[in-house]
């Protein structure tokens, strides 16, 4: 029999039965939905963690306080310990010229308050270059100037989600806000960012100048952290790696495990992140690929049904003239067509299920064309690897035994 | 004529079942000339079946030789069994042995499917429709089984047989379930096929007046050939079908 009347044969039996080759699909429905719906997922979390590196500059290096510690060493976490100073910063952005821009880093929160209405917020501190290392806009009014930093003048920006909050129906620009019963004069608003990667509010958050968040908020004489960018992302590795031996020198440390500091930069930040994410991916993938086995088996069951059921048929076929692998291919062909009408429905309920979750919980999801090939070629593996049993079974009855049986 | 399409020499089959071994067959040997029509006939338990799997090439002898046109086929495995059922033996079974849900054309072309010529749709119809108008049902071509009477399904099962142009028809009850004019009318298709077309014809029956359709008549008993006589006056179907008074339209 040619592959074409095969096929014929396949898929009538599989109309014959409709209801039931229909529940039988469901397994593998589900299986071959939910894997594309996790490497959707997955690949989504890739492509935002990618697109954020974009939109922080892949030059961007953090210097922070504290470090994560060595084996056996507790766990200082960053900003944690008070030993990174302004002269620190200074001095690496001195004698490092592959540094382009730099700003400290001090931050708290905070209650803040603008006529009737207050928000808990995060007060960071930084230079007049903050917005330009940190790739930041403003959308309304100015930054505030290097004299302003110099002076520890009484100034702020508001991001977006503290602008909407504390000034609903007004303009911010030239207002008044209190910080810790503080006056704060507002000098402009910036542009918003939307939510980060873990799904927080970059928004969120109240910028002045760092000399006063350091000395009049917190009162202290450390500050927490120092973003750089290095001149081009080609030099971001040594940068990165002048900046830690730089440190280890100004706080003469001469074991790395004691490092008071940590070095990092935004890609290996990524890495980490995408990591994560993979690993989340691979979790449920495996979760996913269960419901596929499940699914695998259920259409074994019903196979192996089925050829009880046609025991006569086989007979008949056979007495005609049918041959092992004349049998053999009609029921492996039923296999597979089930799962792979069941994969081919799996995948559109995967997208749609993908194209769902992006829209009510707002997780980016990418569909890629890899994913459905995967799936395809998985679920048709499936009607393999589980159809083949049942197959073997009904091609190895015997003719005389396959006619008598009632 | 007059060539050998079968010849058996001591056909031997023995069944183990648990600790016992049945010998269905003790040693039959037999001639079947091309073109005869001939009724093994034996009781139930006689071994008829067994010899019948074994002529029809669905089972192997234990021991002993199975010549078929020439060719010993004892030792065939499987698949070349198969092929050599779907080239040169047409079965006609007692409960027909339709695929249910199939129409009658369909059921016809079956064998063609497995014929490895792969012909096309249009020609396995056309063969197809031209058999079962010769078996006298064309109007019922797209009727399934549970549509049709046992006789009709018993001519289907006919055309089945004939589609890829057998040297043998092996009729194993081909009238125990129908009544007694159908009968005489499946057995004027056989004496017809065996008389036009030259088809050696295979008849296993327990029924000796089925027996008289045929030219010959063997009888087996305890797995052996009991009696092998010519029959002296054979029965003539055609004729006894009008002689046979008719019957009101089919409902």
């Amino acid at each position: 029999m040619n592959i074409r009347e095969t096929l014929r044969v396949a898929l009538r039996a599989i109309r014959r039965n409709k209801v039931r080759s229909a529940l039988t699909m469901l397994g593998v429905i589900i299986g071959v939905a939910s894997v594309i719906a996790m490497i959707a997922l997955g690949s989504g979390a890739r492509a935002a963690i990618d697109e954020q590196i974009q939109s922080q500059g892949t030059a961007l290096i953090y210097l922070s306080s504290g470090s994560f510690g060595g084996p056996g060493r507790a766990h200082q976490g960053s900003g944690s310990v008070q030993t990174l100073t302004i002269e620190d910063a200074e001095a690496v952005a001195r004698e490092i010229p592959t540094i382009a821009r730099w700003t400290p880093g001090v931050r708290g929160r905070s209650q803040v308050i603008a006529g009737n209405n207050n928000w808990n917020t995060q007060v960071e501190g930084g230079n007049e270059d903050f917005l330009a290392v940190r790739n930041w806009v403003v959308a309304e009014g100015a930054n505030f100037t290097a004299r302003d930093v110099l002076v520890a003048e009484k100034v702020c920006l508001l991001g977006a989600t503290v602008a909407r909050t504390l000034f609903p129906d007004s303009d911010p620009v030239g207002q008044i806000i209190r910080v810790r019963n503080m006056p704060f004069r507002v000098t402009g608003v910036l542009a918003a960012k939307g939510q980060g990667q873990f799904g927080q509010d970059q928004d969120d958050f109240v910028l002045a100048p760092w000399t006063t968040v350091q000395r009049k908020l917190l009162g202290i004489n450390y500050i927490h952290q120092v973003s750089l960018t290095a001149g081009s992302s080609e030099v971001v590795e040594p940068t990165a790696v002048a900046i830690t031996r730089l440190m280890r020198a100004r706080h003469r440390i001469t074991n790395p495990e004691n490092d008071d500091f940590s070095v990092r930069t935004i890609e290996e930040m990524a890495a980490t992140r995408v990591q994560m994410a993979e690993t989340m991916t691979g979790l449920l993938m495996s979760v996913a690929s269960v419901s596929l086995l499940v699914g695998g088996i259920g259409i074994m069951n019903i196979m192996l049904v089925s050829v009880t059921e046609r025991t006569r048929e086989i007979g008949v076929r056979m007495a005609v003239g049918a041959k092992t692998r004349d049998v053999m291919r009609q029921f492996l062909a039923e296999a597979i067509a089930l799962s792979l009408v069941g994969g081919l429905a799996g995948i559109l309920l995967g997208v749609a299920v993908s194209q769902t979750i992006t829209h009510s919980l707002g997780w980016p999801v990418a569909i890629t064309a890899a994913s459905i090939v995967i799936a395809f070629a998985f679920s048709a593996a499936v009607g393999i690897f589980f159809g083949w049993y049942p197959a073997r079974k009904a091609a190895s009855l015997d003719p005389i035994e396959a006619l008598r049986y009632e | 004529m007059g060539d050998t399409l079968i010849r058996v020499v001591d056909l031997k089959r023995s069944y183990a079942l648990g600790d016992v071994t049945v010998h269905a067959l003790r040693g039959v040997t037999l001639d079947i000339a091309k073109g005869s029509m001939i009724a093994i006939v034996g009781a139930s338990g006689s071994g008829k079946s067994t010899l019948m799997n074994i002529l029809g090439l669905l089972d192997r002898p234990s021991s002993g030789q199975y010549f078929l046109d020439g060719q010993d086929v004892s030792g065939f495995d499987r698949d070349r069994r198969a092929e050599l059922r779907n080239r040169k033996i047409g079965f006609v079974f007692q409960n027909f042995s339709l695929l249910p849900r199939t129409t009658a054309l369909e059921n016809v072309e079956l064998p063609l499917l497995y014929n490895g010529r792969g012909a096309r749709l249009h020609a396995r119809h056309e063969k197809a429709m031209a058999l079962l108008r010769a078996v006298g049902i064309a109007e019922r071509a797209h009727h399934t089984p549970n549509q049709l009477s046992g006789g009709q399904q018993q001519r289907v099962a006919i055309a089945r047989a004939l589609v890829n142009d057998p040297e043998l028809i092996l009729a194993d009850e081909p009238t125990g379930n129908l009544d007694s004019r159908t009968s005489v009318e499946i057995m004027e298709i056989l004496q017809r096929l065996n008389r036009d077309s030259g088809i050696t014809v295979l008849l296993i029956t327990h029924e000796h007046d089925i027996a008289g359709y045929a030219s010959r008549v063997v009888t087996i008993r305890d797995g052996r050939v009991r009696s092998d006589d010519p029959v002296e006056s054979r029965r003539d179907a055609a004729t006894e079908l009008v002689a046979l008074p008719p019957v009101e339209a089919e409902a």
